[in-house]
């Protein structure tokens, strides 16, 4: 088998074996990404490759190895999100604000993944600031599905997830807010899980919607992403938020039994509108599950309908203030001969930040103003504590929820960038989970139209161990996982 | 017409915590720019606040000594501005829920009679960094050392009546932060400012007027300036029939006038919303216990004791526990002379005198506390005399040496109190002035007290002022009355 089609602990053991080096396969994907990521046809998943920093991490994880001290993760290839700052790495979060901006300081999951010796092969395109649902917000062009260039890859994390789904790395790191693992995970065939908040640390990934916020692993299969949160996840003192909770060890429950577990489908979650050949991929997936000796409920999630406007409010409400700090003033860009503090302010934001930035800082303006804030935040607060209360209320009876993760496979680039709501709609299934903090992933559920497309499922609190034993199970007795975009 | 002045205050105090509020920088103040700013500070992508607990329990402590009701939830919000040396662009303070409600402190007037002042609430904030005008070509320098500092901002009700008021209550604040430990009370380097809210209503009308906030006024001199000034330029304006803007001023201390800040630095939204990166502030009765019992001996409570117990004047009590500086010193010289009666008259004479004539403030006295109370210790156990003492404290002052029964002994101030020798001079003296003898003798007896001075005179003069005074006076009496 061809080194890039080898999953994330393939590689692990084939680094383990000697069946390979770490240098020997880290320039095989350098090559790949040169070949395929570059140019004009490219896919255009990375803004930043660190191919010199890349070749001697490497190095050093064969010598660490040749010690004798490697871990699982020594020497593996991988790639972050470039909203992780990374300690002497350009760290852009898909901004021309930020287009210079080079952190002296690595993120905690950046600094997670570096003690086990992985091997960061650049940072991921993203749209801008984590805003958006396409990748074709971001400052350095939109992301190409590998499935099929003319589509999106999803966002926000859409460059993990195509450079996943091309294999030019066995995995990336992602960051969800509203959706943004499991919609691209979906769009592009990956398992992507975003855990309970407070499960991996915040500190050095740029703040959008800082209650919202949490990262995650993007693989291709749940077995990776349990190999990749087991890194990923730590409590860190630096975040306030960060939830002092053990880290178990996630691929050691990966084959329990699911007899007896109980799935529950929310009536809201497949709607009379939901596409037709959609709703039956997702039933086929899910009985696959009672096969896996799972039993089916009916369940009701009655504020899921309320999650958009409520989502709306709250992430654009934070990121207006979380956005403030990008001024021109101490980092980043700053407009060319500004007359006076005010004009430095406008002018280098203005020009900063793109539309969809701007679009949710007005918003987010507009509902913290004087007069409006009790109509529209406290209300969304309130309107989060419903949806949380409703999954509450579900997990007392279910051991999962499952669903689709998007109301349609990836659609064309250009096709919804004109229409702001239409876009948020896409977000409708993913965006409850973050507003109740819980944990919710996407794995392969199958193709339509050649596209694929993401079953979700979103587990209780903590509950990360056993959603991976559920997708992992799943992934044993079906192929999905293991389709790869053609030609690539 | 006659008006009534209606003053609230705010006051702002730098915590004095090693690290700031939310970051582990240090907060030592005059470090050369941005060298105590970390990336917390700095307002960078992607970093976290961490509250610091020890701002917490200072200002859990502030709540506790004004009989305060303390916030067993509180919450840090978001106030959304743009400004340079803000490095975020929002402050993290608490609107909502403050770590200290309602509480009172009780000031002295004039008069001497005690006025209680409400305080609305005390609540946590950060400090904003600091601007430079100067030596950039035109450009600002920002300095971010300041920014994340804490803060407690202490609001007063409107009951404060005159500018004097006013002062008596920043002083009191002053006086209790300091006692507490938790500010260093250094108005100089900005750790206490003082914003004054100022309105005038017609006498007997209960509506208050419109107000204007006189902004960072960090002086006791300067808040008393500051707010005369503007009454009277409110004065003005109602008196000819005006109307007052809601602004904010700043006060000019050398044109001795307030002026209007431009309106577009005052006219914000600030957008207030709780901060997501930080949780509620939750804590239970026995944490507020826990600092309630680490309290230590407030200003009043000094003053208290000083009179019921130490059996000083209640004026005496007063100026020795106002101040910190002054109630440290204090103590320091009555536990070194065992005397506080006599230790409050050097510190409210000699010392004060001193220290006022030369403006010299008494944490920089060049005479130490211990140094005075081992002099009063002297005096006490007849080693010298009160004029001696005197001598004593003037070379002290000059920094002539530093041991007290040295510079006794090098000025030849020890007082002979051997009965011996006492009795050979007054033997000597009574002797060779027999004239003044028969007055004594032939005298009335009660005029006889008045004569005894001029033999004390002769003894002293003999003995080179070296004999003590008492002793003197008693074995002339003696030796005088044993021959009528």
């Amino acid at each position: 088998m061809a080194l890039h089609n080898l999953t994330l602990t393939q590689i692990s053991q084939g680094l383990e074996a000697g069946d390979f080096t770490s240098v020997e396969i880290t320039k095989h994907f350098l090559d790949r990404i040169k070949q395929l990521d570059q140019g004009e046809n490219g896919i255009n998943s990375f803004i930043t490759v660190c191919e010199e920093q890349a070749l001697a991490d490497a190095k050093a994880a064969d010598e660490r190895r040749a010690a004798g001290n490697a871990s699982k993760w020594t020497g593996v290839p991988f790639a972050h999100k470039d909203i992780f700052c990374t300690d002497g790495t350009l760290t852009t979060c898909g901004s021309k604000m930020l287009s210079n901006f080079i952190p002296p300081y690595d993120a905690t999951v950046v600094e997670n993944m570096k003690r086990e010796g992985a091997v960061c092969l650049g940072k991921t395109n993203m749209d801008e600031f984590a805003m958006g649902s396409s990748n074709e917000s971001s400052f350095y062009g939109a992301v190409k599905n590998p499935w099929n260039l003319e589509t999106i890859p999803g966002g926000s994390s859409g460059g993990s997830a195509a450079a996943v789904a091309a294999r030019l790395v066995p995995a990336a790191t992602g960051t969800d807010t509203g959706g943004s693992i499991r919609q691209p995970s979906a769009l592009c065939g990956l398992t992507g899980l975003k855990p309970t908040y407070g499960r991996c640390s915040r500190w050095g990934m740029i703040a959008y919607a800082s209650s919202l916020d949490q990262a995650g692993p993007m693989a291709r299969t749940a077995e990776d992403a349990a190999m990749m949160l087991n890194v990923m996840a730590s409590f860190d003192s630096k975040d306030s938020t960060s939830i002092d909770q053990d880290v178990p060890d996630y691929t050691a429950t990966l084959n329990d039994d699911l007899a007896g577990k109980v799935i529950g489908l929310p009536k809201e979650f497949f709607p009379e509108s939901l596409d037709g050949e959609m709703k039956q991929t997702m039933l086929a997936a899910i009985e696959k599950f009672k096969e896996l000796g799972c039993t089916v409920k009916e369940i009701s999630l009655p504020s899921t309908d309320l999650a958009i406007p409520a989502y709306y409010v709250v992430a654009p409400a934070e990121c207006s203030a979380n956005l403030s700090r990008m001024d021109g003033v101490r980092f980043g860009y700053r407009c060319d001969d500004p007359k006076d503090v005010e004009d430095l302010y406008k002018r280098s934001r203005g020009e900063g930040f793109g539309d969809e930035v701007k679009r949710r800082i007005m918003i987010g303006t507009y509902a913290l103003s004087t007069g409006f804030y009790d109509a529209y935040y406290v209300k969304a607060q309130k309107i989060r504590r419903l949806i949380k209360n409703d999954f509450v209320k579900a997990f007392a009876e279910v051991d999962f929820i499952m669903g689709p993760v998007t109301p349609s496979p990836a659609f064309k680039i250009g096709e919804k960038s004109g229409d702001p709501v239409e876009m948020y709609m896409e977000d409708k299934f993913t965006l409850s989970c973050n507003l109740a903090g819980l944990p919710g992933m996407s794995i392969p559920a199958g193709l339509i139209n050649g596209l694929p497309v993401g079953l979700q499922i979103m587990g209780n609190y903590w509950s990360e161990a056993s959603m991976l034993n559920a997708a992992h199970k799943f992934q044993q007795v079906t192929d999905f996982h293991n389709a790869a975009p053609q030609g690539i | 017409m006659e008006w009534e002045v209606v003053i609230g205050l705010e006051i702002h105090a730098q915590l004095a915590t090693k690290s700031k509020i939310f970051s582990g920088s240090s907060t030592a103040f005059g470090a050369e720019p941005n060298t105590q700013a970390s990336l917390v500070d700095l307002g960078l992508p992607g970093v976290l606040p961490v509250f610091n607990e020890e701002a917490l329990r200072m200002a859990v402590k502030f709540g506790c000594a004004i009989d305060a009701e303390i916030g067993k939830v509180s919450v840090f919000d978001r106030k959304n501005y743009f400004y340079p040396d803000s490095p975020k662009g929002y402050q993290t303070t608490q609107l909502h829920h403050p770590i200290v409600g309602m509480g009172h402190i009780d000031i002295t007037l004039d008069d001497g009679t005690t006025k209680r002042i409400n305080v609305t609430r005390a609540h946590l904030e950060e400090d904003a960094g600091k601007s430079l005008h100067e030596d950039f070509h035109g450009m600002s320098g920002i300095d971010l050392n300041r920014a994340g500092t804490p803060l407690i901002e202490i609001v007063s009700e409107p009951e404060i009546r005159s500018a004097k008021e006013a002062v008596a209550y920043f002083k009191k604040m002053h006086s209790i932060v300091t006692y507490l430990g938790i500010c260093d009370g250094d108005l100089s380097q900005g750790s206490m400012r003082c914003d004054c809210n100022v309105s005038l209503r017609p006498k007997g009308q209960e509506e208050f007027g419109t107000r204007t906030e006189i902004k960072n006024v960090n002086s006791f001199r300067f808040v008393e300036q500051a707010i005369n000034v503007e009454i009277e330029r409110q004065m003005d304006i109602l008196e000819d029939g005006g109307s007052i803007t809601q602004e904010t001023r700043l006060f000019d201390p050398n044109k001795m006038e307030t002026r209007s800040m431009r309106s577009k630095e005052v006219a914000n939204d600030y957008r207030y919303f709780p901060c997501p990166d930080l949780l509620p502030v939750v804590i239970d009765d026995e944490y507020i216990q826990s600092v309630r019992d680490s309290l230590p001996e407030l200003p009043d409570q000094k003053k208290q004791r000083l009179m019921d117990v130490n059996g000083l004047s209640e004026y005496d009590a007063s100026v020795l526990s106002a101040t910190r500086e002054m109630a440290d010193y204090f103590e320091a010289v009555a536990k070194a002379c065992d005397d506080y009666k006599l230790a409050a008259n050097w510190v409210m004479g000699e010392l004060s005198a001193a220290l006022n004539k030369n403006e010299v403030e008494i944490k920089n006295s060049p005479v130490k506390a211990e140094q005075l109370g081992a002099m009063i210790a002297r005096i006490k156990d007849n080693t010298i005399s009160s004029k001696g003492g005197k001598d004593v404290f003037a070379a002290l002052w000059d920094e002539k040496g530093d041991d007290v029964d040295a510079l006794i002994d090098s000025l030849g101030l020890k007082q002979v109190s051997d009965t011996g020798a006492i009795e050979a001079i007054v033997d000597e003296v009574i002797a060779n002035n027999q004239a003044q003898v028969d007055q004594y003798v032939n005298a009335e007896p009660d005029k006889r007290g008045k004569m005894i001075g001029f033999f004390v005179g002769q003894v002293m003069k003999a003995s080179k002022g070296a004999a003590n005074p008492g002793m003197v006076n008693k074995v002339l009496k003696e030796k005088l009355d044993a021959k009528c």
